[in-house]
């Protein structure tokens, strides 16, 4: 099963129709300044909820989350962990 | 330089200056299409141009629910007044609100109340089919220097501004969603009008397109990202007082409509006009609007009072609901006039009678228009697709 944050890379470089290549950014890089705008966040979502087999809860639903490849990572393991804890 | 009167005053001498300059100047601002230029003036006189600036900048330190219910009173009475007034409190909202960490930006809101300077917003572009947050000019720094040319399809009364506020891509290699606003007053820029303003409705906002080409500094730029600007200021800003605007609009065609019943009331005591009861449901819708907007006015006055309110008013709840409050005002206000029309009669569509009620409807209509309710629709549905509403 792939990392986390290898499949995040993935799904933002299909989705998210950065300007630039997904491989040259780095954890930290800022995703709009990438090119990413707001639409292609939502499919950025969409596609992670779809590979993680999660939902966002809405108070993940903000700008910050989603700025960094990073960021993101850090949501679906908050998400990941929590669904462990239930089970 | 006298002192700034209360705020509560300040909302007060708005209201009269509706009643009194603005409104009997309003027919003949929309017959010939011309900026309102006695109710401005009347706005610098009464220093309400600077409303929305801090007191310790000068301003009246006016809060959004303020400013709210000036726009309200304005838009009773003319409703170009009053979105010329709240465009103009959007950009200083912007100001105030991000750009306090600038010198160069609390400088510029210094003498902005002193001069009591007119703001015009420059969001619109050629070739970006009206997505706000796209830009295809970029600010172009060079060392300190900054260039900005950028082809705008709207300016609202851009002619009479004494200075722009611009969003534009934030270097000349950055992608189209990477925005910031520069801020630029008149001396800084020339403009090249590209077009008319011969509209059917909002006549006097003087709103036809402009080339702009600015030259300044890169201080001129706001601090942060238009993202941030637009999502915890702008577009709240935006959508509450031109809500605000619209429902003092729809006031103020249902205060005619009231007077209209009234004196048929009169002239047959014991008949009840056969306006009387469609009259009735008209007052619930406006009141169903007041509250749509005050509440989404307190909701925001709130947000931005505690920390975590800036973060929650980048998110797509917000945003939807946001959203939610354009696309009902802009679907209300003209139901409410057209309903109007119909109680008034032939009294309301005459153009000069007191109950005259063509120029109410047709400003009404840009509602719906003014960003199309289209394309916020679209947004909504997108964001609809994660938002989960828990």
């Amino acid at each position: 099963m792939r990392e986390v944050g290898e499949e995040v890379r993935t799904v933002v470089g299909e989705y998210g129709r950065l300007s630039v290549d997904v491989s040259t950014l780095s954890e930290g890089s800022s995703l709009y300044e990438a090119g990413m705008t707001s639409h292609a966040s939502v499919n950025v979502m969409l596609g992670l909820e779809n590979a993680f087999d999660i939902e966002f809860p809405d108070r993940m639903l903000r700008r910050n989350v989603f700025e960094t490849l990073g960021a993101m990572q850090a949501a679906i393991e908050e998400l990941m962990s929590v669904e462990l804890t239930a089970a | 330089m006298t002192e700034t009167p209360a705020q509560a005053e300040l909302v007060a001498e708005a209201a009269r200056i509706g009643q009194q300059i603005a409104g009997p100047a309003a027919a003949d601002v929309d017959r010939d299409g011309r900026f309102p230029v006695e109710a401005v003036s009347a706005l610098k006189e009464a220093r309400l141009l600077g409303a929305g600036v801090p007191t310790e900048l000068g301003g009246g330190g006016c809060s959004l629910t303020e400013l709210a219910a000036m726009c309200e009173a304005l838009g009773r009475h003319c409703a170009a007044t009053a979105m010329i007034f709240a465009m103009h409190q959007i950009q200083i909202g912007c100001l105030v609100r991000h750009g306090g960490g600038s010198e160069y930006v609390r400088q510029f809101l210094r003498d902005l109340t002193a001069q009591q300077w007119l703001i015009a917003s420059v969001t619109s572009e050629v070739g970006v089919g009206g997505d706000m947050r796209s830009s295809r000019a970029a600010a172009e720094v060079d060392g300190d220097a900054l260039t900005l040319c950028k082809d705008a399809t709207t300016i609202s009364y851009g002619a009479q501004a004494e200075a722009l506020l611009v969003t534009a891509r934030r270097a000349a290699d950055s992608p189209p969603g990477d925005q910031v606003l520069v801020l630029l007053p008149k001396s800084h820029y020339t403009l090249e009008q590209t077009g008319n303003w011969d509209t059917f409705g909002m006549r006097g906002t003087c709103s036809p397109g402009f080339k702009l080409r600015a030259s300044g500094r890169a201080e001129q730029i706001v601090p942060g990202t238009f993202a941030d600007i637009a999502a915890q200021t702008m577009v709240p800003y935006s959508h509450i007082l031109w809500a605000s605007a619209w429902t003092g609009l729809a006031k103020g065609a249902v205060a005619k409509t009231r007077a209209c019943l009234r004196a048929e009331a009169r002239r047959r005591p014991g008949v009840v006009p056969a306006g009387a009861v469609p009259l009735a449901e008209v007052l619930t819708t406006v009141q169903l609007l007041e509250h749509s907007v005050r509440t989404a006015t307190a909701e925001y006055e709130r947000l931005t009072s505690v920390p975590e309110g800036a973060d929650v008013l980048t998110s797509v709840g917000y945003a939807l609901q946001m959203n939610n409050l354009k696309l009902s005002a802009s679907q209300l206000v003209p139901d409410i006039v057209t309903r109007c029309l119909g109680i008034c009669g032939i009294a309301g569509y005459k153009n000069d009678t007191p109950y005259s009620l063509g120029r109410h409807l047709r400003d009404a209509h840009s509602a719906a228009l003014m960003v199309s309710n289209y394309r916020i629709l679209a947004t909504n549905a997108s964001l609809l697709l994660v938002h989960k509403d828990t």
